[in-house]
């Protein structure tokens, strides 16, 4: 008999996100959600349900995000080098949104579910 | 026949006889003279007896009039229960204090004598037969002899339990004159301190007279089968202590004849003042000891299964009985014997249509049950389909009602607006203007029919004649009701209290215990008052004791946040 385990662990990725210009504004293409003045309890990504931390809630598809290879439920630890794990939601957006960058590099955390097919001890 | 005004709780009416109406002497015969009288007498045996206020103003001079008051005619008690003979009438059981259930409590108590009066363990003895005659209220007659007895015996009680009030409120104010009018001359004169007492002594015998009056001589409320066991003791207690100051008195005063006329009349005075205080003692006693909510009854009504919670202090079985009755005539809807059984055509019978064979073994001794149980047995499991038949029936009939009761609704909506009040300014021909009385058959008309048609749907039509309906629409209109306020008496089953008098004539109730009902309430304890038709299922529970603690709260502390999802596209 076959057992299999799907095993959950989490990496970190750096992603690299060149902004799209359109019109005035510089757009990245995704969606955040978070931040340590709202409700940890109403994000659906998250583990923890404590985690006040930046999550990716939506990605635009065929945007520079999608493109860079942002996912959604991505947690984003860093912009920039900029710390996201203890910011409110203004400051996440207004330090993903600076007008003069072009390129923003994120380090986010992934989960992700592996299965792990095992030969049970019987056969 | 007995004033229809009357509301008389009688309780054990007629064995205990202690109903006495007020003023007239045909109450309704108690045959059970004897009865009563062995329960009243039954009564004072009891040690536990906790009856507060012992009003059974019926009761009690019923039984222990005839009996002990003869023997004990001697016992002068003072009468704080000294029920007048007025209070026989009919309800106010507790308060008023009608001299009889004094004067059975003496009855009572003399009734060591009395050993062959059985145990009164229910106060239902005897009852039963009674109560059928209980319906004779009208063959005065028959009664006569009976309550003329009773009476007799309860004028008794009342006229004991009077000389008592009498001798006890005489006597200080012959404590002051004898020695005016024995020995005057030798009297040492005593100037402003006496007549200050006197003063003093004036109005406390005043406040004394009054004070009992409204403690112990209003008009009962009911009669009560047993005797008030704190009424007996405060009697004895009365009784006791003006025995003693006369002792005290005839022997320090009228035997020495004692000059100070200071020292008699401040003896007087101390008199005056441990009347009052056995007073306070019978206020806090009677009346106030029940004020406290310490029981929750459930009151359960046999034939439809009404039921309601009442608050009660410590009281004994037969006065939580008489408060619970009050409370019924105005809480619980009115007993409709109409309403109470499924259509017959739901109630299919099942166990038709079975029979039952025995094969093998033929014994007849357990054939018949053993076949009725098989009956059953095979009718349960039968696949049974009369849920169907009452639920749709059900479904039907509140239809119906609906419908006929929107139709009541915009009859007499209509009906309201064709009449208005006339104004003071507005002039008009003298043969248009009628009195609410004229107005209510005018537009009576208009609604008849549908009011008709309601009532039998809702099959109420016994308790709304056609003179009731015009008279209460009368009332209506002189005082502007609305045509919703108007209907407020039909669209429910209101308290039976609210319906004619013939409705609730039940007065006769009977009270069912196993307990004696001279016992306190205690939790677990189940009484039944019955009537002919229904009874009243009364079981006590104790109110539990709270512990409340206390936790402060700062006001400052009080602060709050938003929840936020926000969402932000970058």
């Amino acid at each position: 008999t076959m057992l299999s385990n799907l095993i959950s662990f989490s990496f970190q990725q750096r992603i690299e996100i060149h902004k799209l210009r359109e019109g005035d504004n510089l757009i990245l293409g995704f969606s955040i959600g978070g931040g340590i003045d709202q409700d940890p309890t109403q994000n659906p990504f998250s583990e923890d349900k404590t985690d006040k931390g930046i999550y990716v809630t939506r990605v635009t598809v065929g945007g520079p995000a999608e493109v860079a290879g942002l996912q959604v439920g991505d947690k984003i630890m860093q912009v920039n080098g900029w710390d996201m794990t203890m910011v409110t939601h203004d400051q996440a957006r207004k330090r993903l949104t600076k007008r003069n960058e072009e390129v923003v590099r994120l380090l986010v955390t992934r989960q992700s579910l592996q299965k792990a097919v095992q030969q049970s001890m019987m056969s | 026949k007995i004033e229809p005004l009357k509301v008389t709780v009688d309780f054990l009416k007629v064995p205990l006889g202690l109903k006495k109406p007020p003023l007239k002497e045909a109450l309704a015969a108690l045959p059970g003279k004897p009865k009563s009288q062995i329960l009243e007498r039954h009564k004072p045996r009891r040690s536990d007896a906790m009856d507060n206020e012992s009003q059974y103003s019926g009761y009690s001079y019923k039984s222990g009039h005839s009996r002990s008051s003869r023997k004990h005619r001697d016992r002068r008690e003072r009468h704080r229960s000294k029920s007048r003979d007025g209070t026989r009438g009919d309800k106010s059981v507790t308060i008023q204090a009608p001299g009889e259930p004094l004067l059975d409590n003496e009855s009572t108590r003399g009734d060591e004598r009395d050993d062959n009066w059985g145990e009164t363990t229910t106060v239902v003895t005897g009852t039963s037969e009674h109560s059928i005659s209980h319906d004779d209220l009208t063959r005065i007659t028959k009664d006569m002899e009976d309550s003329a007895h009773l009476d007799c015996s309860r004028h008794l009680g009342v006229a004991l339990g009077a000389a008592l009030a009498l001798l006890a409120f005489l006597t200080p104010l012959a404590f002051l004159l004898l020695p005016q009018l024995l020995w005057r001359e030798e009297l040492e004169p005593c100037g402003t301190p006496c007549e200050g007492l006197f003063i003093s002594v004036a109005f406390k015998l005043l406040i004394l007279l009054l004070g009992s009056w409204a403690l112990f001589f209003r008009r009962p409320k009911a009669f009560f089968p047993r005797v008030f066991v704190f009424r007996a003791l405060l009697m004895v207690l009365v009784f006791l202590l003006v025995v003693s100051y006369w002792l005290f008195y005839g022997v320090r005063i009228l035997d020495s004849r004692d000059r100070n006329y200071r020292g008699v009349v401040q003896f007087a005075v101390s008199l005056v003042d441990a009347l009052l205080f056995v007073h306070y003692l019978a206020v806090v006693l009677l009346e106030l000891r029940q004020l406290q909510p310490q029981f929750t009854l459930k009151a359960v009504r046999s034939a439809d299964g009404a039921s309601r919670f009442y608050n009660v202090g410590h009281l004994s079985i037969q006065r939580a009985a008489v408060w619970i009755l009050e409370n019924y005539y105005h809480d619980f809807p009115v007993y409709n014997p109409a309403l109470l059984n499924l259509p017959k055509s739901v109630l299919s019978k099942k166990m038709s249509g079975f029979k039952v064979y025995s094969l093998g073994e033929e014994n007849s001794t357990n054939n018949s049950t053993g076949q009725s149980r098989a009956v059953i047995a095979a009718a349960a499991r039968r696949r049974d389909n009369s849920h169907n038949e009452f639920y749709y029936e059900e479904a039907e009939h509140e239809r119906r009602v609906r419908k006929r009761r929107a139709r009541l609704v915009v009859a007499v909506e209509e009906a309201f607006t064709h009449i208005k009040r006339l104004q003071e300014e507005e002039q008009k021909n003298p043969r248009e203007i009628m009195d609410p009385r004229e107005a209510a058959q005018a537009i009576f008309a208009s609604m008849a029919r549908a009011m008709q048609k309601y009532l039998r749907t809702t099959k109420q039509q016994p308790y709304h004649t056609m003179e009731s309906i015009l008279q209460h629409l009368e009332f209506c209109i002189t005082h502007d009701m609305t045509p919703k306020a108007f209907l407020e008496r039909y669209l429910a089953a209101g308290p039976t209290i609210q319906y004619h008098k013939e409705r609730w004539l039940a007065k006769q109730w009977t009270l069912v215990s196993e307990e004696p009902v001279t016992n306190g309430l205690k939790d677990g304890v189940v009484f039944v008052l019955k009537r002919q038709d229904f009874s009243l299922v009364v079981s006590t529970k104790k109110i539990p004791f709270f512990k409340l603690s206390e936790e402060f709260v700062d006001p400052k502390s009080h602060k709050f946040i938003m929840r936020l999802q926000s969402e932000t596209s970058v």
